[in-house]
C-alpha cells in the first residue's frame, strides 16, 4: 500500500507540522461501466468491495453512497462487538467476523481501536438465567468462548452495578465473552475506503441511486444522480433503506425499518472497562475512549425513516440504567441519535442472491449489525463473485422465509432485538 | 412520537398505541390451497415504503380497538385515520 502509516511516517509527517498527509481516498467521477457496484458506502458496503477487489481480484468496483461515507447507520451504532450467538449458523457467521476483527488493524494498517473488553449480559428474572446459561453451552459447542457468572462475579467483573435484590430487576446473573469489545465505528468505515481505493476501487459519495434497469431477469445498470452505470452485477447495502432499492428492482423484502436509537453522556473518567448488556430491561451501556457512556435504547415499534425516534424510548432505557447504576444519576446526557435499521422477522440478516440474475441483497442486520462488518463484507464478496454463497451465510439466503428454515435469534441473541 | 385522533378516543399520545404494521393484507381464503411462495408474501414480505403507508394501530393503552392510519413514514405526518371495515381514503 503506498503511504502506509508507520512510526516513521509520523516522524516525517511531524516535520511538516501534519500539513501534507494525503488523502486517504479519492473522490472520482464514476466511470460509465463496472464489473460490480456496491450500493451503500457504510462499512459493510466498503468491507464487501474491500475484499471483492482483495480476493476475489476484481478490479472495476464502484461504491455508491448517497451521503458521504460512514455517515450512516455505521457512524451510529453503539459499536459493541460480540459473536454469543445461540444458533449455529450465526454462530458461525459472527465469530467468522469476531476472528476477522482481531487482526484488522494490521490487515488496513490502520487503527480501528478494537479493544477486546468483553461483553457481559445480565439476567434479571429465572427464565433469562435459564436462556442465557443455555447459550453459554451452545455458544461453548461452537467453539465461542463464554462463561456463567453468579451475582457475586457479576460485581467483581464491574463494580458499579447495584446488586441489590430488592430493586425491581436485580441481577440473578449473567453471561462474559472476554473475546468480546468495542471498536471505532469511523475508523473501520475509514479504514475498509482507504484500503479499497489503494486497490482501485471508485468510493463515489453524494451519489444515490433512482432506479434499477433490468433486461429481462438480468441487471443491467443503475441510474443516478451522477447518471446512468452500468454493470451486470449489483451489490445492495442498503441498510435500513434496503425496501426503497428493492421496490426499484420490482423485489418485495420481509423488511420493516425502524428509528433505532442511542444516546452519549458528558464525557468523565473511566468508570466502566467493559460493555453490559441487559436484555430484559433493554439498557446497554459501554464508556468511549473520549470518556462519554455509550448508551444504547431500543427500537420504535412502528416503520419510520425519520432517523429521530421517541422520546419515550429513550426514557425507559434510561430508567433502567439508573437502577443498575445508582452513581450515574446525576451524568448529563450530550446528544442523543436514531439510525433506520431494517429488521427481518426472524432477527437474522439476508446475504443473498434474488431471482434477478446480478442482484444481491445484504440486509435484515436489524439492531446488531456492527459487529458483523469485517465477516459480512467477506461473506457478500464471496457471494457477488461466485454468484453462490459461502458455507457460512447459506443459511441465511432470501428463500429460508419461504422454506420457513428460519435462523432465529429473536429474544435467543443475548439482547432482544 | 406524535400524536394521533383514535376515531374512537380522540387524541392521544403515540405511546398509548401499539402498531400493527401493513393494512389491508388479506388473509388467504383458501390457505390449504397456498403454495409455499404465497404463504411467504402473506406472511413476511412487506412493502416498508418511504412515503405515504397504510398501516393498522390499536389504542393498546386506552379503548384496545383496531383502527387504520395514513402516515407519511419520511415525517411521520399523519394524513388520516379511518375505521376498520371503512374504505382507504385517497391520498
Amino acid at each position: 500500500m503506498k503511504n502506509k502509516y508507520s512510526i516513521f511516517s509520523l516522524i516525517k509527517n511531524a516535520f511538516s507540522q501534519h500539513e501534507n498527509w494525503k488523502q486517504a481516498w479519492g473522490n472520482p467521477e464514476p466511470k460509465k461501466e463496472y464489473e460490480a457496484v456496491i450500493v451503500g458506502g457504510g462499512g459493510h458496503g466498503l468491507a464487501t468491495a474491500y475484499y471483492l477487489a482483495k480476493k476475489h481480484k476484481m478490479k472495476n468496483i464502484a461504491v455508491l453512497e448517497k451521503g458521504w461515507i460512514g455517515g450512516g447507520n455505521t457512524g451510529r451504532n453503539t459499536t459493541i462487538i460480540r459473536s454469543n450467538y445461540l444458533w449455529d449458523a450465526s454462530a458461525g457467521l459472527y465469530d467468522h467476523a469476531l476472528k476477522i476483527w482481531e487482526n484488522l488493524s494490521q490487515e488496513l494498517n490502520y487503527n480501528i481501536m478494537f479493544s477486546q473488553r468483553g461483553v457481559m449480559n445480565l439476567a434479571h428474572n429465572l427464565q433469562d438465567v435459564r436462556d442465557l446459561k443455555r447459550r453459554t453451552h451452545a455458544n461453548r459447542l461452537n467453539d465461542i468462548d463464554a462463561v456463567w457468572l453468579n451475582t457475586k462475579q457479576v460485581k467483581e467483573f464491574c463494580p458499579i452495578i447495584n446488586i441489590s435484590q430488592d430493586i425491581r430487576y436485580p441481577v440473578l446473573g449473567g453471561t462474559l465473552q472476554r473475546r468480546a469489545g468495542t471498536a471505532r465505528h469511523d475508523a473501520v468505515a475509514w479504514g475498509y475506503a482507504r484500503g479499497a481505493d489503494a486497490m482501485g476501487v471508485d468510493i463515489i459519495q453524494n451519489c444515490e441511486v433512482k432506479g434499477i434497469k433490468r433486461n429481462g431477469d438480468q441487471v443491467k445498470g443503475l441510474d443516478t444522480t451522477k447518471g446512468f452505470i452500468k454493470t451486470k452485477k449489483i451489490g445492495v447495502v442498503a441498510a435500513g433503506h434496503s425496501s426503497v432499492i428493492a421496490n426499484m428492482a420490482g423485489l418485495k423484502l420481509p423488511l420493516e425499518s425502524k428509528p433505532l436509537q442511542a444516546l452519549v453522556s458528558e464525557p468523565v473518567k473511566p468508570i466502566i472497562d467493559t460493555v453490559v448488556m441487559s436484555n430484559a430491561v433493554h439498557a446497554y451501556v459501554s464508556q468511549s475512549d473520549k470518556g462519554e457512556l455509550v448508551i444504547g435504547a431500543g427500537t420504535d415499534a412502528y416503520i419510520s425513516y425519520t432517523q429521530r425516534g421517541s422520546h419515550d424510548v429513550v426514557e425507559g432505557t434510561l430508567k433502567a440504567i439508573l437502577e443498575l447504576y445508582p452513581i450515574f444519576s446525576r451524568m448529563k446526557m450530550l446528544r442523543q441519535w436514531g439510525g433506520i435499521v431494517d429488521i427481518c422477522p426472524d432477527a437474522s440478516p439476508i446475504i443473498s442472491k434474488t431471482n434477478i440474475k446480478g442482484l444481491y441483497f445484504n440486509c435484515g442486520w436489524g439492531t446488531g449489525g456492527f459487529k458483523a462488518t469485517p465477516g459480512s463484507g467477506d461473506l457478500f464478496a464471496h457471494t457477488i463473485a461466485n454468484d453462490e454463497p459461502h458455507k457460512l451465510n447459506a443459511a441465511f439466503n432470501l428463500n429460508r422465509f419461504v422454506s420457513g428454515d428460519l435462523v432465529d435469534e429473536h429474544g435467543a441473541a443475548a439482547v432482544a432485538h | 412520537m406524535f400524536v394521533i385522533n383514535c376515531p374512537y378516543c380522540g387524541e392521544r399520545d403515540q405511546s398509548e398505541f401499539s402498531c400493527g404494521g401493513e393494512a389491508h393484507i388479506v388473509r388467504p381464503k383458501q390457505p390449504t390451497e397456498l403454495s409455499d411462495d404465497e404463504w411467504a408474501e402473506y406472511l413476511f414480505m412487506r412493502k416498508n415504503i418511504k412515503g405515504v403507508q397504510f398501516e393498522r394501530w390499536n389504542h393498546a393503552h386506552g379503548c384496545r380497538k383496531w383502527f387504520n392510519m395514513v402516515r407519511d413514514t419520511s415525517n411521520d405526518k399523519i394524513h388520516a385515520v379511518y375505521k376498520m371495515g371503512e374504505k382507504p381514503p385517497v391520498i
